[in-house]
């Protein structure tokens, strides 16, 4: 048994999950009722990038961790095997990531392509597949540290919390509190380190709603629309998915079953 | 010679007919196959009251001085290039007409205003059916009195603000007539200061630096049906009362310092039946008072209305507000201005007395809007989960926003105007 039948194993386990036929399911309605419903394709992809924000981080951790949780025994069968630990860890990962990819293509982004394709949907794309990256790599870091299934989903659950809404208040109140400095740079830091923020700006820059960011805007589209500041965005995306991936998998290696 | 005998009397006949019947009119011609090759030489050899009649061809010549009372026309559209040397016409007589003539390449000054046709301290003059291509200034007026400014084409190239200049200027007038004029690519569209009682009419001002309209230290004045379309703003009234803006279009003046209308200290104005379509900020008023907007529509506009704290006793009626990212927003807590009987599409109230008229108020300012007026900053967390969270709230129960910014008899469906 190899790294790759694993893979095909967990991915078709996962695929025929009911779980992830719904959240396919709930996106393509919740999107196209989207588009179906408004007349403006500017407004439209606003809307479906809150729903991309929320649903997709939020069922990546729960569905990851759920995963994980489930086929505990199986992989404590698999471990048994002479199969390095690494290679089970890669498939388990790879298994839930493709297949939320999928599940957050097919539900989120085909109904938009009837609309015509534009930037604003790419980037749509890209953000909601990384996302999805991004929110079952945490929940698996944490899922294998913590053996209770009820703590983990919980602390889980704070996690995407504090990520969607409650980062957003903190740098609210940073802004009200400290409106006399000029905060232009502070903010582009500190955006980077949410990745729900960092797509958040990235697809509203490249829609037409840049122009109501007036000043702000204008700095930050200088940033981000340059190739530099892209540059940065695609790398500190990327580092979002490769760190939790790493330490999960360092986790998973020395993880006593 | 005979028929050019009989032209000018059958001409002359036609001139006693149709003129004051003191003035007698000959008729010179310039170009062709005429004698006279310049324009200059047309206007020394011209008396008052003559016809100047350019033929088709190309003629270098600027800094032509007009001061006799003559009519100055081309026959199909002759170019009177200035090479970006100077002004071209420099007008000082009463009652002159410039008719279908192409003005083109005037200098560019610093230190003083270059026209294409510039008018100064006179009365009655005519410009209609030019093109003016390239030109600092297009027609500059200058302290004049009752001219009119009818069909041309101001097609500039301006590429900087310091480097331009405006579309049709004026400076000190009054009665001045401005209809279905296209104006593109100046400083500021139409520009006027300092004057009075003119009317602007069916104009078309597009794709300019600043404004399309601006208006500074200049009542009593009237624009109805015109069109401001990409502009950095549309139009700007400022340090100005009794302006009436009705039946205009204000659409795509969209960037991150756009607005469709800017209002800077003005007073008792009125603006009906407007359109506002995509711009970043359909009205802005700061120091406006006592202005009525009225049976207007703000169509998928960032903001609707912007209205500062330092606005009073404004009155804001029948407007149909649809698809705006923000209807009202406001920097302040306190309002002294009337919202009443609009319609706004994110109203979601009902109407149990079956009177068209929603029975639950609706405040058009949300929470976020209010905050990010404030401090422009927070304006990047436009459409995060948490604004949402707050704007549901502060409507549930208003703590920040101002309470008396309220619309007490919101409609239930959009209002349809007569529109003639």
């Amino acid at each position: 048994m190899n790294g790759h039948s694993i893979l095909k194993y967990v991915f078709f386990d996962i695929i025929r999950n009911k779980w992830l036929v719904i959240y396919t399911a709930v996106l393509f309605a919740l999107c196209s009722g989207i588009i179906y419903l408004s007349r403006d394709e500017t407004k439209s992809i606003a809307s479906i990038l809150n729903i991309v924000l929320i649903i997709v981080p939020l069922v990546s951790i729960i569905f990851g961790s759920m995963h994980f949780y489930n086929s505990k025994e199986f992989i404590q069968m698999l471990l048994t095997q002479p199969v390095k630990r690494s290679a089970i860890f890669k498939a388990e990962y790879t298994g839930i990531a493709i297949s939320l990819s999928f599940g957050f293509i097919i539900g989120a982004v085909t109904p938009l392509l009837f609309t015509g394709i534009s930037k604003a949907i790419f980037l749509l794309l890209f953000a909601g597949i990384f996302l999805s990256l991004i929110f079952s790599a945490i929940a698996f870091y944490f899922s294998i540290s913590i053996d209770e299934k009820v703590k983990g989903i919980g602390i889980l659950l704070f996690l995407w919390l504090f990520f969607s809404v409650l980062f957003d208040g903190i740098i609210l109140l940073f802004y009200l509190m400290f409106s006399d400095y000029p905060l232009e740079k502070f903010t582009i830091f500190f955006t980077l380190l949410n990745p729900v923020d960092i797509s958040r700006i990235m697809i509203i820059l490249n829609l037409d709603l840049s122009a109501l960011l007036g000043y702000t805007g204008a700095t930050f589209l200088k940033f981000f629309g340059s190739a530099s500041g892209l540059i940065i965005t695609i790398v500190s995306l990327c580092l979002w998915v490769i760190i939790p991936v790493f330490l999960a998998n360092k986790k998973f290696k020395r993880k006593n079953f | 010679m005979i028929k050019r005998v009989f032209n000018i009397s059958l001409f002359s006949l036609f001139c006693f007919i149709f003129s004051p019947p003191a003035l007698y009119s000959g008729v010179i011609y310039v170009g062709g196959e005429s004698n006279i090759i310049s324009i200059r030489q047309a206007l020394e050899t011209a008396s008052d009251g003559d016809i100047i009649i350019i033929k088709e061809g190309i003629y270098k010549e600027y800094n032509l001085i007009v001061s006799k009372k003559l009519q100055i026309i081309g026959e199909n559209y002759p170019v009177i290039d200035g090479d970006g040397k100077d002004e071209i016409f420099t007008v000082r007589a009463d009652g002159c007409v410039f008719k279908n003539l192409v003005i083109k390449n005037t200098g560019i000054s610093f230190l003083k205003d270059i026209a294409g046709i510039k008018v100064e301290n006179c009365k009655n003059v005519l410009i209609e059916n030019n093109i003016f291509d390239n030109t600092f200034f297009a027609v500059y007026l200058s302290g004049t009195d009752s001219c009119k400014i009818i069909s041309n084409n101001v097609i500039g190239s301006a590429t900087s603000e310091s480097f331009s200049g405006n579309g049709i200027h004026l400076w000190k007038c009054r009665n001045i007539l401005i209809e279905n004029n296209q104006v593109s690519g100046q400083r500021d569209g139409i520009y006027i200061e300092f004057s009075t009682y003119c009317k602007i009419n069916k104009n078309f001002s597009y794709k300019n630096l600043r404004y399309g309209l601006h208006f500074m230290f200049s009542e009593g004045n009237s624009y109805v049906k015109n069109t401001f379309r990409q502009n950095g703003a549309g139009v700007a009234v400022m340090y100005t009362k009794n302006i009436e803006m009705i039946n205009n279009s204000f659409e795509d003046n969209w960037g991150p310092n756009s607005y469709g209308l800017l209002l800077k200290d003005i007073d008792k104005s009125y603006i009906s039946g407007n359109s506002f379509r995509r711009n970043t900020t359909g009205i802005y008023m700061e120091g406006s008072n006592g202005t009525t907007i009225n049976g207007n529509s703000f169509f998928s506009n960032g903001w609707a209305i912007k209205i500062l704290g330092n606005c009073y006793e404004d009155s804001v009626k029948n407007n149909n507000f649809l698809n705006n990212t923000f209807d009202v927003s406001t920097n302040s807590s306190q309002n002294s201005n009337l919202f009443d009987s609009n319609y706004w599409d994110k109203y979601y109230g009902y109407d149990l007395d079956k009177d068209s008229f929603g029975d639950v108020p609706y405040r058009p300012v949300s929470l976020f809007s209010t905050v990010a007026e404030n401090s422009p900053d927070a304006m990047l967390l436009l459409r995060s989960f948490l604004v949402d969270l707050l704007d549901v709230t502060e409507k549930v129960f208003p703590v920040f926003i101002p309470e008396t910014l309220v619309d007490n008899k919101p409609q239930m469906k959009m209002i349809y105007y007569d529109k003639n």
